[in-house]
């Protein structure tokens, strides 16, 4: 009988890779760490859901060059404005870490100086978002209690339907994906809001259940092939059998993720593009992280 | 699994006919006596889509409790003067009140604060010299209770403005221990509703210091005298100026005693916007009492703190009727009207978070989803048709199955939808193909093991629902997770991608399990197109 198949049959070393793999996956953790320090130090681009302060979309009705609005809103007193401009479009993102008091609204005071200084451009603020900075911290430390918790109750899920090894290096694949994609997001300095922070979870359930559904084969052929083959081979077979799923599933995923990043729009770039490489990540990991992790143990 | 290939069709059909219906009123509008038996809910769009503002508040309670204190403070200090209390000092700080005075007296202040101020606790006494200093305060059960008590009324007063400033669906619920959630949809001008929410509205009528209003130069006033501004609009231009008034601290009136404010045409200039007040009975005896022993002072009429007006008392007014002239523009005297008969804030509130969306970009979120969703769901069917050929057109039709039941339960449920949402949906598309990815994957290693087709992928959907079950609960831990902490746009999310994943259990197994089973027994295919 004849299928399509990306990949025929394979029977690839993957445990022989393993210390290739887990250089890579140290860059990538270690990378991660440093991320995760700066943006508890607050040095990273988050976003004001966070940090406290104001961001505003406002749209040009004809161009307006970043470099006038940025210098236009400097003059007129905004020091630590941050300036992004929606590619195709007369539309930019403006962003402050100021927020409303009872000398004024952030929102006014933008509208003002572009009207003072900029004239005869009309705009219209299509979207604004004033954060006070104790919601900001809030909002944070729910953040975290979330990715926490969540991490928790999988790991007791993983060690109840396995067992507690299995567990462990689940969870240490998911926190390897969670911390790579915060690694990157922060080298690439792109904007962390509470978006991202779904996206991160929402990969580290996808991340798991690809390793899930590696566990299962290797729990069911340590049941078929007995104690007499050697662990390395029963992992490697059990890796070749469900290859095929594993990145069928992550191009399907990828596919429809894809749609969003390409004609999502603003606002869902961001979290497609997390989503997209948390994919790409959480499906390398479970192949060359998880499965790896419960070998060394067991050896 | 059950076994009879009829009953199985009929559940699934059933599921189609029931989320056809629940889906239906975002399609068309039902009419005539349809409108009557079937559900004409349509999705809910999140404020991201639908454009509007949504407000976190916070209630200034340490401002609550000095008011608080502070009235506490004047009413002790009025009653032991009224008893002939002599006492030598009085004082306050923090929660705590402080009166000083020779010891004889204490009984008889205590027999006063047990009688009529119950919520007084009677804390330490010293004795400093020849008189001696007793302490009350307030229990820090009835602070917790006064604090909680506010915020109720705050969001009391809130409602009420909302609901006569006229917005559809308003949402307004408590967040924390002293916040308030507010959520307006749609709301056309953001900036007046913000106004309007927000303002405090303490009204309060207060005396002129006509005395030290005439030698008033910015410098220090006497005690039971205080400095506000006064707001002056010019009727030509309509530009608002500001100046400085003394008035007696005093307050003779508040809002409180208010039965009513509306919006007036008339007044000194013809067909100027004013406000007029009824008060109720208590209101109208006070007012009568002291226009009668005031007449040619000036009564200052404040709101949080500003003065709008302060007209000459010219004769005694009875009947309990007053009016607030500030040459207002027809909108700001409506929204005072609203404020004043909805009452008073306990204490001014905080805005803390202020998203507004412009319906533009909603709508634009709206297109930009729902073609990307087009688009993603093409590429995955086209990709399943492709690699599973026959099988492929089955695992669609599961996922078209999968989309239909998920818009039925979220209509149903009344969930909210949000642009996170719309991502929700396409990444089910994209993920909701992944079981029936393990299941054909399986059959397939069956076929090559030369079993027949139909014990093929009888043993692919068996040994494949471990592990399908297994990342169904681990990726619905996270969307459990995401739900209870996550806010708008974030439970979305959490709710399309949940009900995604268990309508998914149902649609890609037994649903596809079904087609298959009766394609094996409709024609009995020795080979199979996967």
């Amino acid at each position: 009988m004849a299928f399509v198949e990306i990949i025929k049959h394979t029977k690839i070393d993957f445990i022989g890779f393993r210390n290739k793999m887990f250089v890579l996956s140290a860059i990538l953790v270690i990378l991660g760490f440093i991320a995760f320090v700066m943006v508890s130090m607050g040095k990273a681009n988050l976003s004001v859901d966070f940090t406290g302060g104001s961001q505003l979309h406002i749209k040009f009705s004809e161009k307006v060059s970043i470099g006038d609005l940025r210098k236009a809103l400097i003059d007129g007193g905004l020091h630590d404005v941050q300036l992004q401009e929606v590619s195709g479009t007369h539309e930019f993102l403006i962003k402050t870490k100021l927020s409303d008091s009872e000398k004024g609204k952030v929102h006014e005071m933008v509208s003002r100086i572009i009207t003072d200084r900029l004239g005869k451009k009309t705009f219209e603020v299509l979207a604004s978002n004033m954060v006070g900075s104790s919601v900001g911290k809030e909002l944070k430390k729910n953040a975290i209690i979330a990715i926490v918790i969540s991490l928790i109750c999988i790991v007791l899920y993983i060690a109840w339907r396995f067992n507690f090894l299995f567990g462990i290096a689940a969870t240490i694949a998911t926190f390897h994906d969670v911390l790579a994609v915060l690694g990157i997001f922060w080298i690439l300095n792109r904007e962390m809001n509470i978006l991202f922070i779904t996206a991160l979870l929402t990969i580290a359930g996808y991340s798991l259940t690809d390793t899930v559904v590696v566990f299962d084969r290797i729990r069911e052929n340590m049941a078929k092939m007995k104690s007499k083959t050697e662990f390395s081979s029963v992992i490697n077979r059990s890796i070749n059998e469900v290859l095929s799923r594993t990145l069928l599933t992550s191009i399907t995923t990828l596919l429809a993720i894809g749609a969003i990043l390409v004609f999502g729009g603003e606002v869902l770039f961001d979290f497609s593009f997390a989503l997209f490489i948390g994919i790409l990540i959480g499906t390398y990991s479970s192949i060359f992280v998880a499965s790896p992790l419960v070998f060394l143990w067991r050896k | 699994m059950l076994k009879s290939l009829k009953l199985r069709f009929i559940l699934v059909l059933l599921f189609i006919i029931i989320s056809v219906i629940f889906c239906l009123p975002n399609v068309i509008e039902p009419q005539g006596a349809w409108k009557k038996y079937l559900p004409s809910d349509k999705i809910h769009l999140g404020l991201d889509l639908k454009g509007g503002m949504h407000l976190l508040l916070e209630l200034d309670t340490e401002k609550l409790m000095q008011n608080m204190v502070d009235r506490k403070f004047n009413t002790l200090k009025d009653a032991m003067i009224r008893d002939g209390i002599r006492f030598l000092g009085i004082d306050r700080r923090d929660t705590t009140i402080s009166v000083f005075l020779r010891a004889e007296q204490k009984e008889k202040l205590y027999n006063l604060v047990g009688k009529e101020f119950s919520d007084l606790k009677a804390g330490g006494t010293k004795t400093e010299g020849d008189s001696i200093r007793v302490e009350f305060l307030m229990p820090e059960k009835e602070v917790a209770a006064i604090k909680d008590n506010a915020v109720g009324q705050a969001l009391e007063t809130i409602r009420n403005r909302i609901d006569q400033f006229g917005v559809t669906e308003p949402v307004i619920v408590k967040q924390g221990d002293n916040q308030i959630l507010v959520q307006l949809p749609g709301i056309k001008d953001p900036e007046r509703a913000l106004e309007l929410i927000g303002r405090t509205a303490q009204l309060e009528f207060k005396l002129v210091d006509e005395e030290n209003m005439s030698r008033y130069t910015g410098g220090a006033i006497p005690d039971g005298s205080e400095v506000l501004t006064m707001r002056i609009r010019n009727r030509e231009t309509g530009i608002v100026t500001t100046s400085p008034i003394v008035l007696k601290k005093q307050t003779l009136i508040t809002g409180e005693l208010l039965t009513d404010a509306r919006v007036r045409i008339g007044g000194e200039f013809g067909n100027e916007p004013y406000v007029a007040l009824e008060f109720n009975s208590e209101g109208a005896r006070i007012f009568d009492k002291v226009t009668g022993e005031n007449v040619g002072k000036r009564l200052a009429i404040i709101l949080d703190n500003t003065v709008y007006s302060a007209p000459v008392i010219r004769e005694r007014i009875s009947g309990g009727k007053a009016s607030i002239t500030g040459s207002f523009t027809m909108d700001e005297a409506k929204d005072l009207a609203i404020v004043l008969r909805a009452g008073a804030l306990p204490a001014p509130v905080k805005v803390v978070q202020n998203i507004t969306i412009g319906p533009t970009l909603g709508q634009d979120s709206i297109r930009k989803g729902v073609r990307a969703a087009i688009f993603g769901g093409l590429l995955v069917v086209a990709f399943m048709i492709f690699y599973y050929r026959y099988s492929g057109v089955i695992a669609n039709l599961a996922l078209l199955l999968n989309l239909l039941y998920l818009l039925g339960v979220f209509t149903a449920l009344k969930a909210t939808m949000t642009l996170p949402g719309i991502a929700g949906i396409i990444l089910t598309i994209g993920m909701g193909v992944d079981s029936n990815v393990l299941i054909f994957e399986r059959i397939r290693e069956e076929l090559r093991l030369g079993k027949t087709v139909r014990a093929a992928i009888d043993g692919g959907y068996a040994k494949a629902w471990v592990t399908i079950f297994d990342s169904h609960i681990t990726t619905l831990i996270t969307t459990f997770v995401l739900f209870i902490f996550g806010t708008g746009p974030i439970k979305g999310f959490a709710v399309t991608l949940s009900i995604g994943i268990i309508v998914n259990l149902f649609t890609a197994v037994f649903g596809s399990k079904t087609i298959f089973d009766w394609i094996l027994t409709k024609y009995k295919p020795r080979s199979l197109s996967i």
